[in-house]
């Protein structure tokens, strides 16, 4: 068993605008379960903030509790980090947003931490459109205790165990639509191709954005009547089309099709085009879109990709009109501004 | 791009970059591990079967492995396998009952070995085991060929050449020593069933200057004065020494000449630094010596006063090279450079020399007047007789001439049982699982990051002061461990079994190195433009899967491949496993 990586790595690897390898951007070595879908997902996270140029001290990491969560010891080791309690990921990450509002967010929860212990805190943040990129890392199961079926778990679908499923999934991205979120999108761990833009586009969104990423748990949901394995979600997912993500003041070069793509400028200046496959749906409309999961979810088949983004949103800062300068980074002469100013402020409510 | 055929042994062998650039191709990360795990005499045996030298070689090889290492391509030092041979050398235990067993009663065939060098020595080696009766003959007073008369005892002492050749002449060779063959033809007549000729390529090339006739008293070819010495005919040099030439044979001359009476001592060579033919570590061994090299002095004239030898004068140079990277050394037009000297060594190449060979003994030999030899088979046109080592093709050195001994003896003995010499036998391959359990090895998989350990020197004024005190100490024990810690068992193969694949990316994720990527196939020339980390060591081959269920392909650049197990340890079905190769060369009688 190896418990450390070796230092040496590929002499050409690219280096990104800061100067930095996608190395400078890894984590600890892995402990999951080998062949966890979740060690695609830190490797897709990987490479999104390293492709993105983000420094990585500009990044806190956030989880709760769960294999998903322990995830992020493995992933941008020089960023901050916080494991914190189970379900509570979202409070800790407001409180954290609130404080300082120049870094990025990135909270990391598994089925069992969000939809389970952790479904309040998850509704809230998402209607509070707290600026972060929240991800799912669902399996459908308690793999940290031995594989119990979650509540994202689908009805009928049987674990490694064998006991098909009894009670109703709770489908993640339509809960989060329905509570106000202002991105979602649905991928798959063993499909970086389409996970890796879009975990880039949901760092450049303003607001909260959420991406419930299937994630099969090779240990006990990784069997053939199990509708979170490898072959299911590859034989069963439809794409609502695919993604490029341009980071700003990088020329466009990618050509398409006209009518079948829609080409969107984000708040920071980069763009995301999206070439449409799935002529129903229409990702700027939320009507549409919660129509679409609806749709796939009565045929039996997984929607991923691009659900929804609202174009408008308005994050947490904004509504709440919070200083631009962190409040973290006030210091006592901006925090009280000494006798004369308050009897200004009293004087202006008389 | 086609699936790759890892059945055939040349794909893994590749792999194995140190093995394979070795002419011998000696099994390196088989012995280095058992070098780790203080198994001494077993790795010195790996070599011996190989290499036949571990002792000298782990002194002197020119060690074609260790640029091939794969560690210089992601640390920057290989790993120090030769010193590593040396440290199996070095403690091993009696490993005489080891050695083949040679039978009372021979097979009735007669076979010359002709010069005792490697080459003669290796051919003696593979037949005497197999019952042929070998006669040796050789113009030096013991056996080693140029081993003994070139290489000097501060490299190579006299007790470790006479070790390693008296195993093989204590196989029952009838050696004859202080004879010079001066006729093949006497031989052939003889009636030997098969004739080895292994006389090395003795003839130093001098340079002829103005002033060469008055000077000659004081100036000698390289490679004569150093067994002039070897055999103790020569016990001292002038105080000024130059040494004209780069290659090893001058590094040799100029050392021994420090330790000779030579004090002010200088190598002059034609060449820029960087060009010269000499091994790097030699150069840093000459320089450690206080020796100064100066490059790009073209030797122009001896000169000499009253009839004596005064010094030379050169010319400066400067190295321009055209497109195709050819070189041509322009004067750069300065006064001609003096330099004093008591005595010179010309050690500016060696060549062949056939004159004891007859013309009309069936042997062609070519407009450059060497014999004309097969690249395989080392049989001359003339079916009887065979070449090997610097005889055949030119000088070179000693591991090529082991590995031209084999094949010669291989040739010999399908040639004497009536069989034809050009079918060769294949290898013997073996690909065997490492998995001792769930992510458990039977190799030491983790990666030592130390960088390379220097060999520990004798102080310069001990070795300086007598010619036979080796200035190469060895590693210790316990830094040859730490050594060969560093080798990343290259030889443990990731092989891939796309039927067990369910593409969860798992490998790809943990590579240390970026090498697997799953991707759809197609040329192989656009595949490594696209992979997860560019594939632009065009030497190095890409591993190719048959399609996987989504018709995608896995696709593997052997590059920078750590050979650390993480894939197999990190893959959930057992697709990647870990499995040693082991290649050894057919030897006779095998």
């Amino acid at each position: 068993m190896s418990y450390q990586l070796p230092k040496f790595r590929h002499p050409e690897l690219p280096v990104n605008d800061l100067g930095y390898t996608k190395a400078d951007y890894e984590g600890a070595i892995s402990t999951l379960c080998a062949g966890c879908g979740h060690d695609s997902i830190s490797g897709a996270i990987v490479r999104a903030c390293h492709e993105l140029s983000i420094e990585p001290h500009k990044i806190a990491k956030l989880s709760g509790i769960g294999c998903s969560s322990k995830a992020p010891t493995y992933f941008l080791g020089n960023s901050h980090g916080f494991n914190s309690v189970h379900g509570r990921m979202p409070s800790v990450v407001t409180g954290a947003a609130l404080a300082n509002r120049d870094l990025l967010y990135m909270g990391v929860s598994g089925d069992g931490d969000t939809a389970s212990i952790g479904m309040g805190q998850f509704a809230h943040v998402a209607r509070r459109n707290l600026n972060m990129v929240y991800i799912v890392m669902n399996n459908g199961c308690y793999g940290l205790t031995k594989g119990q079926d979650s509540a994202t778990a689908d009805r009928g679908s049987a674990s490694k165990k064998g006991d098909p499923n009894i009670y109703s999934a709770i489908d993640l991205c339509g809960t989060a639509l329905q509570m106000g979120a202002t991105f979602v999108a649905r991928s798959f761990s063993g499909d970086k191709e389409q996970l890796v833009p879009l975990i880039k586009a949901a760092i450049s969104h303003r607001g909260f954005a959420l991406i419930d990423v299937v994630s099969p748990c090779v240990t006990f949901n990784n069997n053939a009547k199990s509708t979170k394995s490898y072959e299911f979600v590859r034989e069963h997912s439809e794409a609502t089309g695919t993604i490029d993500f341009v980071p700003m003041h990088k020329e466009i070069t990618t050509e398409y099709q006209p009518g079948h793509s829609h080409e969107v400028t984000l708040h920071n200046g980069s763009s995301i085009r999206l070439y449409k496959v799935d002529e129903s749906l229409n990702p700027f409309d939320r009507r549409s879109a919660i129509n679409a999961l609806e749709e796939h979810r009565c045929s039996g088949n997984i929607l991923t990709g691009l659900i929804y983004m609202n174009m408008d949103s308005r994050d947490l800062h904004e509504v709440l009109e919070t200083s631009q300068r962190p409040l973290n980074a006030l210091d006592e002469s901006d925090l009280c501004p000494g006798n004369k100013m308050l009897l200004n402020i009293n004087a202006s409510l008389r | 791009m086609k699936p790759t055929d890892i059945k055939n042994p040349e794909y893994f062998h590749k792999v194995v970059d140190c093995q394979y650039a070795c002419p011998a191709h000696t099994p390196v990360p088989e012995y280095i591990r058992l070098i780790a795990a203080e198994r001494y005499t077993d790795a010195y045996m790996v070599n011996w079967q190989s290499n036949v030298f571990p002792g000298i070689l782990g002194r002197t090889c020119d060690r074609p492995c260790e640029p091939a290492c794969r560690r210089v391509r992601v640390e920057e030092e290989p790993v120090a396998i030769c010193r590593l041979k040396r440290v199996a050398a070095d403690n091993k235990e009696d490993i005489r009952e080891r050695l083949p067993v040679i039978p009372a009663t021979k097979n009735g065939k007669r076979v010359a070995l002709i010069g005792a060098g490697p080459a003669s020595l290796t051919v003696a080696r593979g037949l005497a085991p197999l019952g042929y009766t070998i006669d040796l003959y050789d113009n030096q007073f013991a056996g080693g060929g140029m081993m003994r008369s070139q290489i000097p005892s501060f490299r190579l002492p006299a007790e470790v050449l006479d070790e390693e050749v008296n195993y093989i002449l204590d196989m029952g060779i009838n050696a004859t020593f202080n004879v010079q063959v001066e006729s093949l033809k006497e031989i052939l007549d003889k009636e030997y069933d098969a004739v080895f000729v292994g006389t090395g390529a003795p003839r130093g090339k001098g340079l002829n200057l103005p002033g060469l006739e008055d000077a000659m008293p004081n100036v000698y070819l390289g490679i004569d004065w150093l067994s002039s010495v070897a055999f103790e005919h020569t016990k001292s040099i002038g105080k000024r020494v130059l040494v004209l030439g780069g290659g090893n044979t001058a590094m040799d001359c100029c050392r021994t000449s420090r330790r000779m009476g030579g004090e002010d001592v200088r190598v002059v060579v034609r060449s820029p630094f960087e060009d010269m033919k000499a091994s790097p570590w030699e150069k840093e061994d000459a320089a450690a010596e206080g020796i100064p090299i100066y490059n790009n002095h073209v030797p122009k004239e001896f000169v000499v006063e009253d009839g004596k030898l005064k010094g030379m004068r050169f010319e400066k140079v400067e190295a321009h090279y055209d497109e195709d990277g050819k070189r041509t050394l322009v004067p750069t037009g300065e006064d001609l450079v003096f330099m004093e000297a008591d005595d010179v060594l010309m050690a500016i190449g060696q060549e062949n020399a056939f004159p004891w060979i007859e013309r009309d003994l069936g042997i062609e030999f070519d407009k450059w007047e060497m014999p004309v030899v097969d690249k395989a088979t080392f049989q001359s046109t003339n079916e009887r007789v065979f070449f090997g080592g610097d005889s055949a093709f030119g000088p070179e050195n000693i591991i090529t001439a082991v590995a031209h001994g084999h094949q010669a003896a291989v040739s010999i003995d399908l040639f004497c049982r009536g069989e034809d010499v050009h079918k060769r036998p294949p290898p013997h391959v073996s690909l065997s699982s490492q998995k001792m359990g769930v992510h458990e090895w039977s190799y030491d998989n983790a990666v030592a990051n130390d960088h390379r350990y220097a060999v520990p020197h004798a102080p310069l004024a001990k070795t300086l002061k007598n010619r036979k005190v080796e200035v190469e100490l060895g590693f210790d024990v316990e830094t040859g461990y730490k050594e060969a810690e560093r080798c990343l068992n290259c030889d443990v193969q990731t092989v891939f079994d796309e039927l067990r694949c369910i593409e969860c990316d798992a490998c790809v994720d943990i590579c240390p190195t970026d090498c697997i990527t799953f991707t759809t196939n197609g040329t192989e020339e656009e595949l490594r433009h696209r992979l997860e980390a560019p594939a632009n060591n065009l030497a190095q081959d890409l591993y190719i899967s048959a399609d996987l269920p989504t018709m995608r392909v896995m696709v593997k650049d052997e590059n920078v491949c750590l050979h650390c197990g993480l894939c197999a340890e990190r893959c959930p079905t057992t697709a990647w496993d870990m499995q040693k190769f082991l290649y050894n060369v057919h030897k006779a009688g095998e």
